[in-house]
């Protein structure tokens, strides 16, 4: 017979006030195998908790039922009071009765919330006589960690990391790492150089000896499980020897051909064997096979003839690399949306319609007019410049609907980066609203109002065409009511941030979430934000939706604790709620392989004596299981069942109601 | 290859050259618009208004009419197969509207037909290629800008021809008939449309835009599929020239008017007379 204990918690009010936890007591009191129950106002405080320890102690329970919150929110407290108590902590188990009792009930006489209370315990108090003592799965830890991309949230994630000690494989798809934040020319709301803050930074990772950057790569395959993934890198061919290129850039003097340069968005060339930028890190060079008359015709080769340590190597492959890891920081950013989609804005058409990224490129000192702003289709200094806002964003029609965030805050900078280079000239802006939440920020929009002369204007903007070397741009005016022409000489549009392309297939190898822009799923939005439903996998940075420097380095910095802290002991150890296959009675059928999401079982072989393959089983990982049950429901012959969640379980509960 | 055809009202008064070089010109291409043998007035005007069920009435009528014949209408008023589609869409999205005019009209009509512009008849059944290999007098790379007004591209979601902002259907097309397709901004803008008959200020105004635009990128010729449209901006354009001595007149012409120009029609075959600007003399220039 159990020896079990049932403690009705009363909540304040919170359920006492439509149930009758007193009657809930002693009602439970009355079950078989029930030896004690009791009630508190928080059973969840420090003296709540104690009542639980000695009761266990003193009448010698060996299962416990705590009748409160939802078991998200106490489960823990109670099982480590069990714990204490000498208990098996899977012996105590959670009966919900505020949010799904008391809480939705509103019968003051307390008889309905007082009968559900009953009936949700007597089930839980049927349950627990048939749980078994669990012991947490201990599973040894890889303390290598892998950062996947090298923008600014990807290289902070790698720093903390490694300055904790742990080597760190940093894997970006660019030559160079730096990300969007390399193309910046100043930064909100300080108005800082974005390249003098973040190059110190690129450099400190490259210098860092646990921090392996591999450039150009990208992450071909991940397999395993928290603290033990195997990752396959594949590193491609970059037609230059790393190991003995010295950086002199003499290959990049002589190379006579050209193509249009991804890092300055089309607005100046680079060569065809080229670093993206000055900074680069790593400063060697890669070849951009498909423009490369050697390696495309068999005719050049300049490249090879000028380089003194002979690190042109035109016979390089495509390399596959495999890492042993613990744990992946996710850090891919953002891109931006597709300019064609921008017909009416006369995207693709006009030349002196730019994207905010390139008016960064345009701002910026390193930029392809050295800090000027000349524009693009006859270099004139433009007089009047407007600035659209939300183009894409906040538009169901152009398949977004949400804000981009960081466009109000990088509109205003565009104003003031303008108004500082061109003093006679006047900046527009067309905005919806402006969102300027965040430190100093507010300050910072007013400021290109009110000092730095831009002229805010409420409304959207319909067409842009040219006239006579002219942008015109037409809109309304919605404060004062009225039709707007500007006769401008540039236009710049804030387009919507989206998702990397193919940040669908990197979350699918990853086994990640995202949403239906592609953007990846936080494990919780609130409290658990830079985690993902698979385990030792983190998020940082833009991959996850819009945001601006200072959210993507403190994601950066958040996942890299969540990762030190993993790394922090040998094994660690994990909730036992793991399937099982009873493997006498399995018959192979792979139901359950298909269906898992996790990929957690495996086909195993059964040999004889001889070593001979007899048949075959499956197999769980626990490791990799996550215990959704979902191959419990799957399998024909019931064999697999899930601990802490078996059929005996949850039939003897449904039988007690 | 029989085509049911939807001539509506003005082709058959105002703008019997649309009409003329159409059916010319659909036989050069091998096929024959046959009009319907019985059609009433599309309505000229769709309801706003969702509860409005009377005014889907008569073009419910021409629908039912051309279903009876086939599976598609063709028409060549852009405000008829604005109206037309509209409805349909209308009449298809609501079962209790379309059960209700059904009632009304007395008839059993099920919404399957397709309304379709000639313009599209060209472009996806014909294709303009073949129109290039029929041109038999190419236009000496006359310039001509395509002004599309509304009605034949909002709203986008029930009627659109091509892309709503930026269509390139007619540009296709001229190109196809060897003239040089003039892009200007105010192409999809409107011309002012019914205010004609009572602020001809406005109308002047907007049509005059629409020239302005069209001229100032260098059009020597206007076409469009809408008659409204076409008498808009043929009327703006004397009143322009009474204050403005120095307007140079451009042609506003239907642009099957042309087409059958290109495929080899006789000016009456195109119907030029029947256009206050004539756009002869610009030909004659060119030599062709």
């Amino acid at each position: 017979m159990s020896r079990i204990g049932v403690f009705v918690c009363q909540c304040g009010n919170n359920i006492e006030s439509t149930v009758d936890t007193g009657q809930v007591a002693s009602d439970m009191k009355e079950m078989p195998g029930v030896v004690f129950s009791c009630t508190y106002k928080f059973m969840c405080s420090s003296p709540g908790q104690e009542m639980v320890r000695q009761a266990i102690k003193d009448k010698r329970l060996d299962g416990i039922v705590v009748s409160a919150c939802s078991p998200h929110m106490h489960e823990k407290t109670f099982r480590k009071a069990s714990e204490s108590a000498g208990l098996n902590p899977y012996k105590c188990e959670i009966v919900n009765i505020r949010e799904q009792c008391s809480w939705v009930h509103h019968d003051t006489t307390k008889k309905i919330g007082t009968r559900k209370s009953n009936d949700l315990t007597r089930m839980i108090i049927e349950r627990l006589k048939k749980n078994k003592p669990l012991k947490k799965i201990n599973i040894p830890v890889n303390k290598k960690a892998l950062v996947i991309g090298g923008g600014i949230a990807g290289i902070q994630a790698a720093l903390d990391i490694a300055d904790g000690g742990r080597e760190v494989i940093l894997v970006e798809r660019e030559p160079s790492i730096g990300g969007n934040m390399a193309r910046l020319s100043e930064t909100f709301p300080t108005m800082d150089c974005s390249q003098c803050i973040l190059t110190p930074k690129m450099v400190e990772a490259e210098l860092h000896d646990k921090i392996k950057i591999l450039t150009y790569s990208e992450v071909e395959k991940l397999d395993g499980y928290i603290g033990n993934f195997t990752v396959t890198i594949k590193k491609k061919a970059k037609y230059v020897d790393e190991s003995t290129c010295t950086g002199c850039g003499e290959c990049m003097e002589k190379c006579p051909f050209k193509a249009d340069s991804e890092f300055e968005l089309g607005l100046n060339k680079r060569k065809v064997i080229y670093t993206p930028f000055p900074q680069a890190v790593p400063n060697i060079p890669v070849i951009d096979a498909p423009n490369c008359v050697m390696l495309t015709k068999g005719k050049c080769g300049i490249c090879a003839k000028v380089c003194g340590p002979g690190s042109i190597d035109f016979e390089q492959k495509d390399e596959f690399i495999e890492e042993q890891v613990g744990a992946v920081v996710v850090a891919t950013g953002y891109d931006l949306m597709p300019n064609e989609r921008f017909g009416e804005y006369g995207y693709g058409k006009i030349k002196d319609v730019v994207s905010g990224m390139q008016f960064e490129r345009l701002a910026s000192s390193s930029g392809p007019t050295g800090g000027q702003i000349f524009r693009p289709s006859d270099g004139k200094v433009p007089e009047q410049i407007v600035f659209l806002q939300c183009i894409g964003s906040r538009d169901e029609a152009k398949g977004v609907s949400y804000c981009s965030k960081i466009c109000c805050m990088y509109t205003a900078k565009h104003t003031m980066l303008y108004k500082h280079k061109v003093h006679d000239g006047q900046a527009y802006v067309f905005y919806m609203d402006i969102r300027a939440g965040g430190k100093r920020y507010e300050e910072f929009t007013r400021r290109a109002q009110e000092q730095e002369d831009a002229m805010y204007l409420r409304g959207r903007v319909a067409r842009i065409y040219e006239r006579d070397g002219k942008v015109v741009v037409q809109g309304a005016d919605t404060l004062s009511g009225t039709q707007v022409v500007i006769e401008a000489d540039m236009v710049v549009l804030a387009t919507a941030l989206v998702s990397r392309p193919g940040a669908d297939s990197l979350a699918q190898k990853l086994g990640i979430g995202y949403d239906k822009y592609k953007f990846y799923n936080e494990y919780h939005p609130k409290l658990k934000p830079v985690e993902t439903v698979t385990a030792g996998i983190f998020l940082s940075g833009a991959c996850v939706g819009p945001m601006d420097i200072p959210e993507s380095v403190s994601m950066g910095s958040a996942s890299a604790s969540k990762v030190l802290a993993l790394f922090s002991s040998d094994e660690m150890a994990r909730e036992p709620i793991v399937a099982a296959v009873n493997k006498q009675r399995c018959n192979a059928c792979w139901d359950c392989v298909v269906a898992c999401p996790y990929t957690a079982i495996e086909k195993e072989e059964v040999k004889d004596r001889q070593g001979n393959v007899i048949g075959w089983n499956a197999n769980v990982n626990e490791g990799v299981c996550q215990g959704c049950g979902v191959c419990v429901a799957a399998c024909r012959s019931k064999v697999v069942d899930l601990a802490g969640y078996t059929d005996e379980q949850v039939f003897a509960a449904i039988n007690a109601f | 290859m029989k085509i049911p055809y939807y001539p509506g009202c003005t082709l058959n008064t105002t703008a019997k050259g649309f009409d003329l070089s159409a059916r010319e010109s659909a036989q050069t291409l091998g096929f024959e618009m046959e009009e319907l043998e019985q059609w009433n007035c599309c309505g000229a005007c769709f309801p706003l208004s969702p509860g409005n069920v009377m005014a889907l009435a008569a073009p419910a009528k021409v629908l039912t009419n051309a279903r009876k014949e086939g599976e598609s209408v063709t028409t060549l008023c852009s405000v008829c197969y604005n109206v037309l589609k509209r409805t349909n869409v209308a009449l298809n999205e609501d079962k209790a509207r379309l059960a209700a005019v059904n009632d009304f009209i007395e008839e059993d009509y099920d919404g399957s037909l397709k309304v379709v512009h000639m313009l599209e008849v060209l472009r996806d059944t014909i294709g303009f290629d073949k129109v290039k290999e029929a041109v038999m007098r190419p236009l000496g790379k006359l310039k001509v800008g395509a002004y599309y007004g509304c009605m034949l591209l909002r709203p986008f979601k029930d009627v659109g021809i091509d892309r709503h902002e930026g269509p390139t259907i007619i540009e296709d097309l001229l190109t196809a008939m060897g003239c040089e397709a003039i892009d200007f901004p105010d192409k999809i803008e409107c011309c002012g449309a019914h205010l004609t008959m009572g602020r001809e200020d406005v109308v002047e105004k907007l049509s005059g835009n629409v020239i302005a635009s069209a001229v100032n990128r260098g059009a020597e010729v206007i076409v469009t599929s809408c008659p409204l449209c076409q008498y808009n901006l043929e009327k703006s354009q004397e009143s322009i020239m009474e204050t403005n001595a120095g307007h140079k007149e451009v042609p506003i012409i239907y642009f099957t008017q042309l087409l059958g120009l290109s495929l080899g029609q006789t000016d009456e075959m195109a119907g030029l007379d029947g256009n206050k600007f004539d756009i002869r003399p610009l030909l004659k220039e060119r030599g062709v």
